[in-house]
């Protein structure tokens, strides 16, 4: 029997196990169920819940077993079996523990702040199981390649026969140029829109506009990512770039650039206009009562009151932007290299850790392992842009609070 | 404060500041830099706006045309001394005939029809009658013939697959011009079509396959379809709804309701927010090296993808389960336990409840970022080209798949282009999905929104 079998089973011999428990405290309680310590229904759930977890706990140390190689992968069919007897070891004992002096619903009580605990303990074992995996295998990739010719090699070119050449600096500079041409686009149109929306707009206005640009937020990036390469790509290469004679490729910086551009506007306009209206209103009315204009009221007292929130928003939007994938991998090519022209094809971060392990190149070669110091280096950067831009809104905010 | 008597010396004010009522210089300016602001501000939302609507646009102008397919119908008499050699009718020998064969018997089925209705067209050569149908044709004719052995040496009507460069014409992407150029098609060919349609043969109309069929290869664009991407993107769905789901609601109860201020919970909440911001392309590393690489699960397998997405989706989950709670009005509480619950029974009983709908409308939102989520599973080998539906639940979680999103980008690197088309189409899909899934949850939202 399976493991995803055995769940199911063992799902179905919970259930019987409320309905058993339930039975039997009734049958202890006798003509009176105010002699029970708990209601019925919490002995039902506590021999429920033993069963259960008893045959959750014996699945979880099958599949670490495993993980860690000590049992043999497809031995699937035994320890299926093994976890139904100790679901049905667990019926049996909370069935057993039914008695009118058994304090059912505190036990129940405890078991469920213990699934709580663990549950909430999954995001650090995320985030922990990222940061091992990421750091296990950038360290298998620096025995096999020196860190300097990674962190300071201004050349990528990666052989399958290997002494391939694989410095981050090109496709650095072209994961900071596609956010910068992008934060270009969304954070005068994302803040502009933010302020029109929240000081200027009639609530008719606002209620027609606002979902319109939060659909934008919800459009998947594949989405995106084809409308730069069938679109956006084409319409700047013969408009642009060819007259221009600045190149004749459909992936470019700018169209990747641009492309982000809209998908970042929602993120950065609906942030500015949460920081927007966080600003008290007095200092609004202080300044109109000056005798102000709207204008002059949002550039010389909203816009400089709002300014660290502002800056934390741009920060996200950065954050976002350099780990942006399916945009880059559609618009912007794969050509690593520095250069300065926006209509050329140039490559990020993202595009090579996607581009080095959906190869056939052996996972154990430096070809394949860059992915994780790629990954690494990303991981570090956006967190650090997060931490930063996460501190200074909460400063922000604690400013006016 | 005592007034200045006007009549004082200094009371020249007519000179300077003029009537009220006409603007000086200055209040002019300042008056149009107040109307230059509002105006980029509109343009700014205006420009927002039009930028979706150019890309649905253009995404739907690009993908309608998947939806219609031109279908052939044909006479095809079943040459038994092709396809039953021994001529016995006996479907085990009869499966050892490849679909070759069979695309002989549909090449003289073609001409057949072309003299008999009498179409003459200059510079006709055979390979444009062979390339006029789908090589998909021939494997469609001998599944039916597999299935019913009773049907060689009769003729049957076939409706089968036009060819892509066919199909193309007919949906303006081929021309006369372009096929002069094309080696896969000629001028000659276009205009046969053109007869054929004249004549009623060929039918370009609703293409039910695009939904059902699976991918095809390169050769054939005609015939994909993405029946096992939505498969495979709704069994992922599923694993993530029955583990982030459970999980994230778990997790926010405890840190919202249970968790005791200290360290450990501070260290927690730091690290949800700090997970909603990693790329997700991260994740997909941590899929592969952990999951794949160390936990030896299959590759391009659903429940792979569903735990990947799972670990995405739960700081969304989180968070927005969070205000939920939160929203909830601590009086509830007070009085749940007021009247002698325990702490453990006013939350479930009481305030799990009236944070409900909150909780779906976040879980739902973070279940459609989750479907359209592309580039952790480019990671953990869901690019693999699948033409195998997976098995029913739940051992098909471990069957190889693949996911909508990603069977887009599979089809935007080949070559031909009639694949731009299918993943334009496969695109309108996923968006119709995701808006019935952001429809529900504004459903649910003004349905069940209360203020306190």
């Amino acid at each position: 029997m399976s493991l995803s079998w055995a769940l199911l089973v063992s799902l179905g011999l919970a259930c019987a196990g409320y309905l058993i428990g339930r039975r039997r405290a009734f049958a202890v309680a006798g003509p009176d169920v105010r002699r029970l310590h708990s209601r019925p229904t919490y002995h039902g759930f506590s021999v429920a819940l033993t069963s259960f977890i008893a045959g959750l706990a014996v699945m979880f140390i099958a599949t670490i077993l495993r993980m860690t190689g000590t049992l043999d992968v497809y031995a699937g069919p035994i320890w299926g079996w093994i976890v139904l007897a100790a679901a049905i070891l667990g019926l049996v004992w909370g069935a057993t523990r039914i008695d009118s002096g058994y304090k059912a619903r505190n036990a129940v009580e405890r078991m469920v702040m213990g699934v709580l605990m663990l549950c909430s303990m999954i995001a650090i074992l995320t985030t922990a199981a990222i940061v091992l995996s990421l750091i296990f295998e950038t360290g298998h990739f620096f025995q096999l390649y020196d860190w300097k010719d990674f962190f300071f090699g201004t050349e990528w070119t990666p052989r399958f026969q290997g002494e391939s050449e694989l410095g981050i600096l090109p496709l650095l500079w072209g994961t900071l140029y596609i956010s910068f041409i992008a934060l270009l686009v969304s954070v005068p149109i994302g803040l502009f829109a933010a302020i029109y929306m929240s000081e200027y707009a009639s609530p008719k206005v606002r209620s027609f506009a606002k979902p319109l640009i939060e659909l934008l937020a919800g459009i998947p990036t594949i989405v995106y990512g084809l409308f730069a390469l069938m679109t956006v790509g084409p319409l700047l290469r013969d408009y642009f770039a060819q007259p221009m004679g600045l190149g004749n490729s459909g992936s470019s910086v700018l169209t990747a650039g641009l492309v982000m551009g809209i998908m970042l506007i929602p993120f950065v306009s609906s942030l500015s206009d949460d920081i927007i209206n966080a600003v008290p209103q007095s200092l609004r009315d202080g300044a109109l009562g000056l005798g102000s204009t709207p204008s002059e009221t949002v550039r010389q007292v909203v816009l400089p009151a709002a300014l660290p929130g502002v800056v934390g928003a741009v920060l996200l939007a950065a954050s976002r932007a350099i780990g942006e994938t399916m945009i880059v991998v559609l618009g912007a090519g794969a050509a690593a290299q520095m250069s300065v022209n926006p209509f050329e094809a140039m490559t990020t971060i993202t595009v090579k850790i996607v581009s080095q392990l959906t190869g056939d190149s052996d996972f154990n070669s430096p070809e394949a392992l860059v992915a994780f110091a790629l990954g690494l280096t990303l991981f570090v950067i956006t967190l650090a842009l997060n931490i930063v831009a996460l501190y200074i809104v909460r400063k922000y905010r604690e400013q006016y609070e | 404060m005592t007034d200045l008597p006007l009549s004082q010396p200094g009371a020249a004010r007519t000179d300077k500041a003029g009537s009220l009522l006409a603007q000086d210089a200055r209040i002019k300016s300042r008056n149009a830099a107040e109307k230059r602001f509002r105006t980029y501000g509109a343009t700014a939302i205006g420009i927002a706006v039009l930028a979706l609507v150019v890309l649905l646009v253009t995404i739907i102008g690009n993908g309608a045309g998947a939806f219609r397919q031109s279908y052939l119908t044909l006479p095809v008499t079943l040459d038994a001394e092709l396809i039953d050699p021994e001529g016995n009718r006996d479907p085990t020998e009869m499966s050892q005939i490849l679909t070759l064969s069979y695309g002989r018997v549909l090449d003289q089925a073609v001409q057949d029809a072309i003299s008999a209705q009498n179409i003459q067209i200059e510079g006709l050569v055979e390979d444009d009658i062979r390339g006029l149908i789908s090589r998909e044709a021939s494997s469609q004719v001998r599944n039916r013939v597999l299935e019913d052995p009773e049907l060689v040496g009769q003729t049957v009507e076939f409706n089968v697959l036009a060819g892509g460069r066919i199909d193309g014409y007919f949906k303006n992407r081929v021309t006369m011009e372009s096929a002069e150029r094309d080696g896969n098609t000629s001028p000659a060919q276009l205009m046969l079509a053109d007869a054929l349609k004249e004549r009623g043969m060929l039918v370009t109309r609703f293409n039910w396959n695009f939904l059902t069929n699976p991918d095809a290869s390169d050769q054939r664009p005609e015939a994909a379809g993405v029946g096992v991407a939505i498969l495979g993107s709704l069994y992922m769905m599923l694993v993530v709804l029955v583990l982030a789901v459970p999980i994230g609601v778990a997790a926010s109860i405890y840190l919202e309701e249970f968790a005791p201020k200290n360290r450990l919970t501070d260290i927690i909440e730091v690290n949800i927010s700090n997970l909603a911001a990693v790329p997700s392309i991260v994740f997909g590393i941590l899929g592969l090296a952990a999951f794949i690489n160390f936990a030896g699960l299959p590759q391009s397998a659903p429940i792979v993808g569903g735990l990947v997405l799972t670990l995405m989706t739960l700081p969304t989950i989180i968070i927005s389960t969070r205000a939920a709670l939160k929203a909830v009005p601590p009086s509830i509480r007070d009085a749940a336990l007021g009247v002698g619950a325990s702490k453990m029974q006013s939350v479930f009983h009481h305030v799990l409840p009236l944070a409900m709908p909150g909780i779906l409308t976040g879980t739902i939102i973070g279940l459609a970022q989750a479907l359209g989520e592309t580039a952790p599973l480019l990671l953990i080998g869901m690019v693999a080209f699948v033409t195998e539906y997976p098995d029913p639940l739940p051992q098909g979680l471990f069957d190889p798949a693949s996911a909508l999103p990603v069977q887009v980008y599979n089809w935007t690197q080949r070559s031909d282009p009639a694949f731009f088309e299918r993943a334009s189409g496969a695109i309108i899909i996923l968006l119709i999905f995701l808006l019935c899934m952001n429809l529900l949850a504004i459903y649910l939202r003004r349905k069940f929104e209360r203020r306190w």
